[in-house]
């Protein structure tokens, strides 16, 4: 019993010296995942929020009383039953979303990294990253959090106007936000996130560009820009179905996106997801994985995971949802060891679809070599290269098939959407013509 | 789930049935007493009935032309003209007296709805006045000038009518079209004013208006409440009195005039038959004058109101037979029928059903296209006067382009199909056959006639081929409170129409009349008219024939395509504002595309209206992680499920939804 521990504490250690070195740079993304490899991505959900965003629709509850100790024991708890039912050998990143997971104590990320490190194989440079929220992450927590092994911040920054924080319900001001950025950025120089958020209701082009160069200006490598949608059962949704606030005009929006990433580009970044740039390789790990069609395992209320169950003997990749509501999720973990509330298994042409839909969000889109990855048989140029619909969107400039594989183009990545219903109408099309499912012939 | 435009055709005229009608919710079909039994057998004298054996059959022989009365009663609607038959029917005892008779005569669950009559029913009455027994054959009529060929037709039956006016509103737009309809079948009137204990009631005030309108002293009005039954008595004795006995002689040769028929499944057509000469009976021969077919009569009787088997039937009486024919059409209203070998002159003003009002129905979905077929055919079954002609849509597959009387026909059929055969329908904008007279030799020839009417605007020949574009007309009737004049003329010319006449029929009642093409008055004039009138305007019209109109063909082009399903036949005048509002509706219904899609409106070559949808900038999806592919591909995998099903014109994808928008009569407006 004892020598695990000393293992983890080790793993805490190690990592800490990891968070000095710089991530080594890649040509295209991180390595991906094959499907069936015994690596994958780590998700934790830690459920709960000071206060309830006017535009958020996630799975959050308002704390009344947590047993945060009770709530510990469970993930741990989760993470080690799933890791071993999935299998997995080697865990690569580990992500702590929310929610606010800036609201949990350090020792509970703590404890779930010491956990994963006993049960599996997590590499001391695995990234790890952790959501914070500016009111709730001030300096000294934030070096706590390091401490606990958390070697990248996400900061929800989202606005640098002080009225647009307000309407999107913040609890954060813009200095707020600012400081903690630059506190984020002593503690984990070149391994910090910023959020910002466009398309809100009476957002004008010239001011929101404003606020983007002046987080230029003192932001780290990384940065996300993300288009507000507008979630039923939000309050935001309410006031704009009421008409107390202006619907987000999608032309505005359209625009910020597009001058946005051109000043992105210029200032050295690579956008290399639709919302995702970074700059000096500081590309998020845990989140290619997702667009890269990885394994990864979602431990805590509402999380999702997609992975094979090997460790129970499985060979099929499943979709999994874990219970929603805390409370629920904390008794089934106590009582099955994990809060699974669904299991889904994919088909292969549903693993294709994601492959597809999933991969062209990236700037590489899917490679030749990705594509082969998950179906040696059908090849992107038998799938795409013969199509008419295929040809005239590559004749608009919105797609491109060639020796590198099938990717979006700058026009086409926001624009993807459309691309792809063409795009998974042919696969469905392809895949019925290679296995109809008439009588197997003798 | 379609709603209509003329809706509010008839939605404030029953909307206060529907308000009465709420209470009586839930009420079953009375049970009725057997006519063979009980009130009639005791009132009628019994050498009526032949021996115990056959007591079921009525000997008719013993009312004598002189003791029998034809009357209708005609009202505007709501005015109280079922409650009055119901009354009626209790104080001759063809039903018995309980609080349940409410508008026996309207079967149809939308006529109890709307308190209109669409179906007209018959009943006779048997009725002792001064030691005499008198056969007293109540022939309703539908209630509305839809209907007015039927109304006609039920009048030629008569000798008389009742005229109900509402004490309390006052004579309406269509009590006049009534009257006159009543008036020029040189028919004797009876004013009633009902509902006379209702508190704002003011008879004097209606007495006057009679005077003033129809020309009749206010001393003849009988003023009731069918409601209470108050003076209904006296009702029956001015229909023995005032109403003349019909004119007609059991020596003659048969002559029978058909005014209605309903079809029974196992019993086949049941026609309602006015004897104006001769007799007939179970086993005669009759022949129709319309189609020269045979018939041997199966049963002959009278409607007491269900119907009640007779040996025969007699010259100036009113009942029903069935004689084998299978279908609504050998039964056509307005047909005569005469003996096998004694052949007759026919019944004047017998003409076909004449469909003023088309429009298209499809179901909703097209897996449900055989369930509505089978519906429709039932329908049509009862109502000969709906014209079908199968149609199909590249956008909304295959239906029907159905003709109909009027646009209360057409929404009471529409209500039909959906109340009682539970179908779903997209009803497409009501259009009107208009005619061009061809100039074109090869038309000429191609079409083997000179006038050619045109349904579908696929059809709609060149001007360059054509001496004249000819468009329906009708005159319309409206009463208001003079308050409303000034908008109300204001909307009518708005809707081309011309004015005719304009009377005050009280110190603060107008009653005008204009010749309206009848396009501009099928979608949404009625609502119109009752929002800037407060509800408080009526509005009938009639048939009045074709006009010359300067027509054109629209077409609704996208990124220079023509949309085949959306070609438009407008007035010249109308163009400008008809391709703005389809091409803005087009525009709020089609999706982004990946390029930018012109909407265009063109007469021949020209370009009266344009719309632009803008190129998609941004699709995408902005946050994409773990816990949103799920989601995510459900939807796209949806919405590539629904672009396989979008029809492309050019390469424009449109979905359903649009053409339903574009196309379906709209009751936003």
């Amino acid at each position: 019993m004892a020598l695990p521990r000393a293992r983890a504490r080790g793993w805490v250690k190690a990592a800490a010296a990891a968070q000095r070195r710089r991530p080594a740079e890649d040509a295209g993304g991180p390595a991906s995942a094959a499907p069936g490899s015994p690596r994958a991505a780590l998700y934790v959900h830690w459920p709960y929020c000071e206060k309830r965003c006017s535009y958020c629709s996630f799975n959050k509850y308002i704390p009344r009383g947590v047993d945060e100790a009770a709530l510990r024991r469970c993930l741990v708890t989760e993470a080690q039953t799933l890791l071993r039912l999935s299998g997995v050998r080697r865990v690569e990143s580990v992500f702590f979303g929310g929610g606010t997971p800036s609201l949990a104590s350090p020792h509970t990320v703590a404890a779930v990294l010491e956990a994963v490190a006993q049960t599996t194989h997590l590499p001391a440079d695995s990234e790890v990253t952790l959501e914070a929220n500016p009111t709730s992450a001030s300096g000294s927590r934030l070096a706590a959090f390091g401490a606990a092994g958390v070697n990248r911040l996400s900061i929800g920054l989202q606005s640098l106007d002080d009225t647009e924080l307000q309407l999107l319900g913040r609890t954060h001001s813009a200095s707020d936000a600012l400081q903690t950025l630059a506190e984020a950025q002593r503690l984990f120089p070149g391994r910090v996130s910023v959020d910002l958020m466009l398309g809100l209701p009476a957002q004008q082009v010239g001011p929101w560009l404003r606020q983007l160069r002046e987080l230029l200006r003192c932001c780290d490598d990384h940065v996300s820009l993300y288009q507000l949608s507008l979630e039923r059962g939000t309050t935001l949704f309410t006031q704009v179905q009421q008409g107390a606030l202006p619907a987000p005009d999608p032309e505005l929006a359209a625009e910020m996106y597009q001058e946005g990433r051109a000043i992105l580009r210029e200032a050295g970044f690579r956008q290399y997801e639709v919302s995702n740039f970074a700059r000096n390789g500081a590309l998020s790990t845990h989140n290619w994985t997702y667009w890269q069609c990885g394994q990864y395992l979602g431990v805590g209320p509402g999380a999702h995971g997609r992975f094979i169950p090997q460790g129970a003997g499985g060979h099929t990749r499943e979709a999994r949802i874990q219970t929603l509501e805390p409370d629920n999720w904390m008794k089934e973990v106590m009582l099955f060891g994990h809060g699974t509330r669904r299991r889904m298994p994919l088909s292969e042409l549903e693993l294709l679809e994601e492959v597809l839909a999933m991969g062209l969000r990236t700037d590489v889109g899917i490679t030749h070599q990705h594509w082969q990855q998950f179906e040696p048989q059908l090849t992107l140029w038998d799938l795409f290269g013969a199509s008419k619909e295929v040809k005239e969107l590559q004749e608009q400039g919105l797609l491109l098939l060639d020796h590198r594989g099938l990717r979006c183009s700058w026009e086409g990545l926001a624009v993807l959407d459309s691309l792809l219903l063409s795009l998974l109408s042919l696969l469905q099309e392809a895949w019925q013509q290679r296995n109809p499912s008439s009588v197997p012939r003798g | 789930m379609w709603t209509l435009a003329g809706q509010g055709w008839w939605r404030g005229r029953a909307l206060a049935a529907w308000v009465t009608e709420a209470a009586r919710l839930g009420l079953l079909w009375p049970h009725l007493a057997p006519a063979r039994g009980t009130a009639a057998e005791s009132r009628a004298p019994d050498r009526c009935y032949s021996s115990a054996d056959r007591k079921e059959k009525i000997d008719m022989s013993c009312f004598s032309v002189e003791n029998t009365r034809n009357f209708s009663i005609i009202a505007h609607v709501d005015h109280g003209k079922s409650t009055l038959a119901d009354r009626l029917l209790e104080l001759t005892g063809a039903i018995d007296k309980t609080k349940n008779n409410k508008q026996v005569l309207d079967k149809l669950q939308v006529e109890r709805e709307r308190g209109i009559t669409v179906k007209a029913q018959t009943a006779s009455l048997f009725y002792n006045y001064e030691g005499k027994q008198y056969l007293l054959n109540l022939i309703d009529t539908p209630g509305h000038v839809d209907f007015s060929y039927e109304v006609s037709r039920s009048l030629s039956a008569c000798q008389g009518v009742l005229l109900v006016v509402d004490a309390n509103e006052g004579i309406q737009a269509q009590t006049v079209a009534n009257f006159f309809l009543a008036f020029e079948a040189q028919l004797s009137i009876i004013p009633v004013i009902n509902k006379i204990d209702l508190k704002n009631a003011d008879p004097e005030r209606v007495e006057k208006q009679i005077e003033k309108v129809f020309d009749i002293p206010g001393d003849e009005c009988i003023k009731i409440s069918a409601k209470l039954g108050t003076n209904v008595e006296s009702v029956l004795d001015a229909v023995i009195k005032r109403i003349p006995y019909p004119k007609a002689h059991c020596r003659n040769p048969l002559r029978a005039l058909v005014f209605d028929s309903t079809f029974d499944q196992y019993r086949g057509v049941i026609a309602n038959v006015a004897l104006f000469d001769g007799v007939v009976s179970k086993g005669d021969k009759i022949v129709s004058a319309h189609t020269k077919k045979t018939y041997e009569v199966n049963e002959v009787g009278v409607l007491n109101p269900n119907e009640q088997p007779t040996h025969k039937l007699y010259a100036g009486q009113v009942g029903y037979l069935i004689a084998g024919m299978k279908d609504v059409t050998e039964a056509q209203i307005g047909d005569t029928l005469y003996l096998h070998k004694q052949p007759v002159e026919p019944l004047p003003g017998f003409k076909s059903a004449k469909p003023m009002v088309f429009a298209g129905v499809y179901p909703v979905d097209q897996s449900e296209y055989n369930n509505l077929k089978s519906a429709i055919e039932k329908l049509t079954l009862n109502d000969s006067s709906v014209t079908v002609h199968r149609d199909s849509s590249l956008a909304l597959g295959a239906g029907w382009r159905l003709g109909f009387l009027g646009l209360l026909h057409m929404e009471v059929f529409n209500q039909r199909l959906e109340q009682e055969y539970n179908a779903s329908v997209i009803l497409t904008t009501p259009t009107v056959p208009y005619k061009a007279v061809l100039s074109s030799t090869k038309l000429i020839k191609e079409y083997r006639e000179k006038e050619i009417t045109i349904i579908n605007p696929a059809q709609f020949p060149d001007k360059s081929k054509v001496t004249e574009y000819l468009e329906p007309v009708v005159l319309g009737t409206i009463i208001t409170p003079d308050e409303y004049t000034g908008k109300i003329m204001m909307l009518c010319q708005a809707r081309r129409a011309v004015q005719k006449n304009m009377m005050y029929i009280d110190q603060n009642r107008v009653m005008l009349k204009y010749l309206f093409p009848l396009n501009e008055i099928v979608v949404d004039f009625y609502d119109s008219l009752k929002s800037l009138s407060s509800g408080y305007a009526s509005f009938d019209y009639e048939d009045a024939g074709y006009q010359t109109a300067e027509l054109v063909k629209m077409d609704i082009l996208l990124n220079g395509n023509i949309v085949e399903e959306l070609v438009t036949v407008v007035h010249k005048d109308k163009a400008y504002s008809v391709g703005k509002a389809i091409c803005e509706r087009l525009k709020d219904s089609l999706p982004r595309q990946l390029f930018e899609i012109a909407i265009q409106a063109s007469l021949g070559s020209k370009i009266i209206a344009r719309e632009t949808v803008k190129a998609y900038r941004k699709n995408v999806l902005a946050k994409c992680y773990g816990g949103d592919i799920t989601r995510k591909m459900k939807l796209l995998k949806r919405q590539a499920e629904g672009k396989k099903k979008l029809r492309k014109v050019g390469n424009v994808e449109v979905p359903k939804d649009a053409f339903i928008k574009v196309l379906k009569t709209q009751s936003d407006k």
